[in-house]
């Protein structure tokens, strides 16, 4: 038992620095799932964390393997998605998700195109997928920074995106912003999928946000409850997925997300509101 | 977003020196410019200006040259065929929708005291957080995005509830509410903003009748105390007893006077309307082009 559960991260370092990495991505990633899903912005998670993609090939190319290009390439790509989507979505008159879907798949292809100009298959793979055992000391850093500031910054706007979240005219019908809050809110994503990108590389990022936020809502209706359920379910993810993997032999990242999937699938048959929590709560009738 | 019992609350206080000058930088910062404020009751009530007012969406405006007058203190309806544009008139009045040609002027009421009703689908019912909460955020100008609901709120919005009907659903989630209870907390939350403009879109639609008249209630008590109050209604009969002054739109302003004289026959004619039927059973207004 205790080979099989301590030895790994007792023996070898990089296990260690991945379990770390892993347990300050699950910390940020907690609070930005959960609001992500109160708001309905799983859709909107996924165009950022592949609009991610292109800024970061930009670094490959410009620097190679560097923490600081990968992520500032990231960050910025992300941001200027963001701006474009939500200028596309008011342009769209038909309020239609449509122009996410473009943005998505150009940003995946941009991507990719930019990757393959000097890289080989195994970097787009690293790319694609990441590796959370590669990760080094300066990776854990910034996952430690964008942690940090996720956390203080979520503790500090809380209250008006939630409340811009079940009733965005209220705010801004008394004149007071929400806007602000909102783009706040987008760039604290777009910082958690970067920190991610990393470990999971850009189609998977998404899935240590939003899996154990997903797996939490069938616990509990409360929202800071979900968010502590939610970090407790991404740690869990990990530690299973990077003992997996370890054991296993298998690819890291897609372990960890499968475990976040296996947690869901478990909170669907035994929590109390889990075969209500995925559809609309019905609205009483009169 | 939880208000506290007075423990944590005060707790808060004491520590609130500090951050105090932190928090009005946030505000400064995030809040849109907004200063945390008391909310006051006595000054004059607010009248709003229009002066050809185009609003929709580009190319099909919803509404075209609207020009007229609310004045302070008046309750006015605004009636119209279904796609006349009364939710974008109301949607342009409540500043949440820009004109595309023509100004508002607003005199005598900030946003922050301009209470709006629009049509409640666009609110989450599904988010947890309970009655008491959610009609505490009437006042949100006075706590702001990073202050704490007072305690002293408590009283009053408790009041609020009582006078919607709802005393006993203060810890109710809302999710938990029925259509028409929902709507009573609505008005609830207009009550704890002291709004001196009040602007209700469609508010008793899908209620029932004990519901509706307990708000009309409500309503007539903001004309009482001298309140500007305009509503987009279908209710014919509810704007014949109710409401003083009616606003005829149809894309244009049809009428726009006393209510009995904007209903009577002769000005639909004159307006190049050859009748407006008026159904009792449906309660519906139809306007037959002549």
């Amino acid at each position: 038992m205790r080979a099989l559960l301590l030895e790994p991260f007792w023996t070898y370092g990089f296990m260690r620095t991945a379990l770390v990495a892993c347990l300050g991505l699950a910390l940020a990633n907690a609070p930005i799932g959960v609001l992500l899903l109160q708001r309905r912005m799983s859709l909107t998670a996924d165009v950022l964390s592949h609009a991610v993609m292109p800024g970061a090939a930009l670094g490959f190319l410009v620097a190679g393997y560097s923490v600081l290009a990968l992520s500032l390439g990231g960050i910025l790509a992300g941001v200027l998605v963001a701006l474009l989507a939500s200028a596309a979505m008011r342009f769209d008159t038909e309020r239609s998700e449509a122009p996410l879907a473009v943005l998505y798949l150009m940003s995946l292809a941009a991507g990719v195109l930019l990757v393959s100009l000097r890289g080989s298959n195994i970097d787009l793979m690293h790319v694609l997928f990441g590796t959370v055992l590669a990760i080094d000391t300066r990776a854990l850093v910034f996952i430690a920074l964008v942690a940090t500031v996720t956390l203080l910054s979520l503790a500090a706007i809380w209250r008006p995106l939630a409340v811009e979240g079940f009733d965005p005219l209220f705010l801004r019908a008394i004149g007071a912003g929400g806007t602000v809050f909102r783009g706040v809110f987008l760039l604290l994503v777009v910082l958690c999928l970067v920190a991610g990108f990393q470990a999971f590389g850009t189609l998977l990022a998404v899935g240590p946000v939003l899996l154990p936020a997903i797996a939490a809502r069938c616990w509990t209706r409360t929202l800071h409850i979900q968010v502590v359920l939610a970090g407790l379910f991404g740690v869990l993810a990990s530690v299973a997925g990077l003992l997996a993997s370890f054991h296993l032999n298998l690819p890291s990242g897609p372990a960890i997300v499968l475990a976040g999937g296996a947690l869901y699938g478990f909170s669907l048959m035994a929590a109390p509101l889990g075969r209500h929590a995925s559809i609309p709560i019905l609205q009483p009738a009169e | 977003m939880t208000m506290r019992g007075p423990h944590f609350t005060q707790a808060l206080r004491f520590g609130a020196g500090a951050a105090g000058s932190v928090n009005r930088m946030l505000r400064r910062v995030f809040d849109g410019g907004m200063r945390p404020q008391p909310a006051t009751d006595g000054s004059a009530a607010p009248s709003l200006t229009l002066d050809g007012v185009s609003a929709g969406y580009a190319g099909q405006p919803a509404i075209e040259q609207v020009s007229g007058h609310f004045a302070p203190g008046t309750l006015t309806a605004i009636i119209g065929p279904n796609g006349a544009g009364k939710s974008t008139l109301l949607n342009v009045l409540a500043g949440l929708m820009h004109p595309q040609s023509g100004s508002v002027r607003i005199e005598g009421a900030e946003p922050a005291s301009i209470g709006t009703l629009p049509q409640a689908t666009a609110i989450e019912r599904a988010y947890p957080i309970s009655a008491l909460e959610f009609a505490a955020l009437g006042r949100w100008r006075e706590f702001g995005a990073f202050g704490t609901p007072p305690y002293e709120l408590l009283p009053e919005v408790m009041a609020a509830l009582q006078t919607v009907g709802l005393p006993d659903k203060a810890t109710v989630p809302i999710s938990d509410l029925s259509v028409g209870q929902f709507r009573r907390l609505l008005f609830a939350r207009l009550i704890v903003q002291r709004a001196r403009l009040v602007l209700l879109d469609e508010p008793f639609a899908a209620v029932d009748a004990q519901t509706t008249e307990d708000l009309l209630a409500v309503l007539r008590g903001w004309h009482e105390a001298g309140r500007t109050v305009i509503a987009v209604l279908h209710d014919i009969g509810q704007v014949r007893d109710m409401f003083p002054l009616a606003l005829l739109l149809n894309r244009r302003v049809i009428a726009w006077d006393a209510t009995a004289t904007v209903l009577a026959p002769d000005t639909l004619a004159a307006a190049g309307m050859a009748s407006a039927r008026y159904d009792p059973r449906a309660g519906q207004l139809r306007l037959v082009p002549g």
